[in-house]
């Protein structure tokens, strides 16, 4: 399949973003973590595309939507190998790659079931860090203990 | 430190840490001081306990300070559905301080957030209790003469004592030789360990009590919990390793300390108690000077 052809299958947008190279899975995440399921824009999504570098990805396309740094910034824990596309007038004004954030607040649950975080109306928290094994994970600014990715629940 | 917040032990440099303990060694010399005459200080005990809210209100009675607060959840509003915020930004209005323990996890912090006077943890579920590790330090400093280049062993629950574990971070700082006892399901946490690692000191690990006690200058005893054992079985095979007797201390250094955040058990044998070497309840009393020195140098009176 031709790159054209594939961008055919998700229709181009006039104005917006388009977040290219999500892994497949995360797509509807992504979708969440951003609030996109319930904002009154276009959003024309695609799973399951190929890709040269990741053979089977995710693209979102979003009208007339512009995102802030630290907003696309939070996709990072989802979907790190994610692409922004700024598109104005149908051309494509900048493209740049996520960024793991230093900090990650409310889109996270603490996997700590004893945390203030989960008994009181408390926002979650954390600092991003690295352990011995290169492994991310967040520590919790309220109860101090980590959490993992595989322990990743979304708010 | 003046009007800050006291939450973790790591919101204290070392700088700082020595600042209060040569404060607490003033107010050993004078603890019956004018001093907090007219501050109103809130104790908040959403759970019980007996060493650490008594040694507050005497501190603070001590220093000529007024208590108002409450000593169980059940004798508050929450019983009545109250948030913790709501709780918190009501004392704040009663108090010049909050003194606060929660059986919650990061309530502390929280609270610290919200309140308009500073809080000082007096324990947050099984994250932090700093004062408990200052008075710790106090009493090994005192004992010791030094924090710098001693053997401590700690010896019991490692997993999931979060007075060894604070200790521990704040020993980091001061060259210490870690002897970590334990049976192997209650060993230190990794995450705790990468403290001593990132400071690059050392540490070893012992299943046998009797090894390590003629190497050390302070044994750290902690209580092993019934409930931590998801296998009854388990728990009947390590009860016993870890209590020590007098007749243990036959090989121990003349200037070891025996410790223990307390209450005790059966881990320290009541026939320890009369040995010179046993510390616990001075440690207990030592833990009203450093609570006197915190709450003055947050007062900014001292």
């Amino acid at each position: 399949m031709s790159t054209k052809r594939k961008e055919l299958i998700v229709s181009a947008i006039q104005n917006g973003t388009v977040i290219d190279h999500i892994p497949a899975e995360s797509v509807f995440q992504v979708i969440r973590i951003l609030g996109l399921d319930k904002t009154d824009k276009q959003v024309y999504f695609g799973i399951n595309l190929e890709s040269k570098k990741y053979k089977r990805k995710g693209i979102i396309k979003i009208s007339e939507k512009y995102f802030e740094n630290f907003e696309v910034n939070k996709i990072a824990l989802v979907a790190p190998t994610a692409t922004l596309i700024e598109i104005r007038d149908f051309d494509v004004v900048s493209k740049s790659n996520v960024k793991i954030p230093e900090t990650i607040e409310k889109i996270v649950k603490c996997f700590n079931p004893n945390c203030i975080t989960n008994h009181q109306q408390v926002p979650t928290k954390f600092k991003v860090f690295y352990d011995e094994n290169n492994q991310m994970k967040l520590a919790c600014h309220y109860c101090e203990k980590n959490t993992s990715p595989a322990n990743f629940v979304f708010v | 430190m003046k009007n800050r917040s006291l939450v973790s032990i790591n919101d204290y440099s070392k700088a700082e840490i020595i600042k209060v303990l040569d404060l607490a060694e003033e107010f050993e010399k004078n603890p019956r001081q004018t001093i907090l005459n007219g501050k109103v200080i809130a104790s908040l005990f959403f759970e019980p306990s007996t060493r650490t809210r008594l040694s507050f209100e005497s501190a603070v009675q001590q220093l000529g300070g007024s208590i108002v607060g409450f000593s169980s959840a059940a004798t508050s509003s929450v019983q009545k559905g109250e948030t913790l915020k709501d709780t918190i930004l009501t004392v704040s209005n009663y108090s010049d301080l909050i003194v606060m323990r929660h059986n919650i996890d990061g309530s502390a912090r929280y609270a610290s957030e919200v309140a308009s006077v500073p809080i000082i943890n007096a324990g947050d579920g099984a994250n932090q209790h700093p004062t408990q590790c200052l008075l710790d330090l106090y009493s090994i400093r005192k004992t010791q003469g030094t924090l710098d280049n001693l053997d401590i062993a700690f010896v019991g629950d490692l997993k999931y004592g979060r007075t060894v574990h604070s200790l521990t971070m704040a020993l980091s700082l001061f060259n210490t030789r870690f002897h970590l006892v334990s049976p192997p399901e209650l060993k230190l946490p990794s995450a705790v360990k990468r403290h001593i690692k990132e400071a690059n000191l050392k540490y070893e690990q012992y299943t046998d009590f009797m090894d390590v006690i003629p190497a050390c200058d302070i044994i750290y005893m902690t209580r092993i919990q019934r409930e931590r054992f998801p296998d009854p079985l388990d728990y009947e095979k390590v009860k016993n390793a870890y209590i020590l007797e007098n007749a243990m201390l036959a090989n121990s250094k003349e200037n070891v300390k025996v410790l223990h955040p307390l209450p005790r058990v059966n881990e320290i044998n009541e026939d320890v108690d009369s040995n010179p070497k046993a510390y616990y309840f001075q440690q207990a009393l030592n833990g009203v000077f450093v609570r006197q020195a915190l709450v003055a140098s947050i007062l900014g009176l001292v």
